[in-house]
């Protein structure tokens, strides 16, 4: 008798349980409530400030919370294309951008930054999605290079998604095909000094709107 | 074989005249002998290695299907192509010739929508299986908004 190996049924991917176009952009400008700092953490601050002279405690906590924050930016480890090879450039030891204090991780629990280094097909936007999701609050994305930013010259093409900014929103571009070690390191440095406005702001820039 | 002695071959088998360039045969072939002459290339020809399949639209003409085999040693390269009817998509398969074609008969299912009659697992291989249409045909509409990624 003929033993056969079971032929793996694929699940169709979670992802198409949006009905249309027009939802898929209400979630796509709804920011995740975790996004901003816990609402516990805003009312003690809150209660601080109401004491006369209050305000220099939140303020200078606030300060050293963004210094701590800026200097410990762990990315994660995520090269999708070329542009991954300057990537681990700038990681190594030429650049070092662990001067920054930013340490690439190989895992999204422990991670504070994204970087999308290539192109993001459709295929792997769901994947990029739930690492997305799997990062603690806060968390930035840096979009390198132009496929990641626009999609780059895929852009007419079938299956690339026109733009990591339709998938997860983006704090910082960087662009190039790919951009040098020196553009990302420019890019991080700017993403620092963001990041150090992070508390103070509670906002992050808007996703672009679609064409 | 020889180009000339392999051309010479088809024409007494299939009376079809095959072009000959260098170690190249261009081969037109009915639709309904294509396996029966990718048995012959193999068997007869010698032509063991099996280098690719795809398919061209030519819009209203219709798809037309290309495969290359080649012996390695001889050289002999043989190219086979077959005109399916305007607006037919099915073609019988290579996989009970050549092994090595079901992934590629997968891949041109993928992009043309090639119905391969006979492939034991014709699937889908490289976009996601809730893909709608057939990528690479003339009247895909590339643009075309799709939720939520595209």
């Amino acid at each position: 008798m003929e033993v056969k190996p079971p032929i793996p049924q694929v699940p169709v991917p979670g992802w198409g349980e949006f009905k249309d176009l027009q939802e898929w952009e209400k979630h796509h400008q709804e920011r995740s409530p975790g996004d901003r700092t816990s609402e516990t953490l805003a009312s003690i601050a809150e209660a601080i400030h109401h004491f006369p002279g209050g305000w220099i405690v939140t303020t200078s906590t606030e300060k050293i919370f963004n210094w701590a924050r800026k200097s410990s930016i762990w990315p994660v480890t995520f090269g999708l294309a070329c542009c991954a090879i300057e990537m681990m450039a700038t990681f190594a030891s030429r650049f070092d951008v662990e001067r920054f204090g930013m340490v690439p991780w190989a895992s999204p629990r422990h991670s504070d930054l994204m970087i999308v280094s290539g192109t993001v097909t459709i295929k792997m936007a769901p994947m990029l999605k739930r690492i997305y999701d799997q990062m603690p609050d806060p968390k930035w994305v840096v979009s390198m290079g132009s496929c990641a930013n626009s999609g780059g010259p895929f852009r007419h093409g079938y299956h690339v998604v026109k733009g990591v900014d339709r998938v997860v929103p983006v704090d910082v571009y960087v662009p190039g095909c790919p951009p040098t070690p020196d553009s990302l390191m420019y890019g991080l440095l700017k993403l620092q000094e963001q990041v150090a406005e992070f508390q103070k702001t509670g906002a992050r820039p808007t996703p672009t709107e679609l064409p | 074989m020889t180009p000339a002695v392999a051309a010479s071959q088809i024409q007494e088998r299939f009376g079809i005249a095959a072009s000959v360039t260098g170690a190249e045969l261009g081969v037109v072939v009915p639709t309904e002998r294509w396996q029966e002459f990718g048995e012959f290339a193999k068997r007869t020809l010698g032509c063991t290695y099996f280098n690719w399949l795809t398919a061209v639209d030519w819009k209203e003409q219709g798809l037309e299907v290309l495969a290359r085999v080649e012996d390695l040693g001889a050289p002999l390269v043989v190219t086979m192509r077959t005109r399916l009817q305007p607006g037919a998509t099915r073609c019988a398969t290579l996989t009970t010739v050549f092994r090595g074609a079901g992934w590629m008969e997968r891949e041109c299912y993928d992009m043309f929508g090639v119905v391969f009659d006979g492939h034991p697992d014709l699937r889908r291989i490289l976009l996601g299986d809730d893909w709608e249409g057939y990528p690479l045909r003339k009247d895909y509409a590339v643009d075309t908004p799709h939720a939520p990624y595209r």
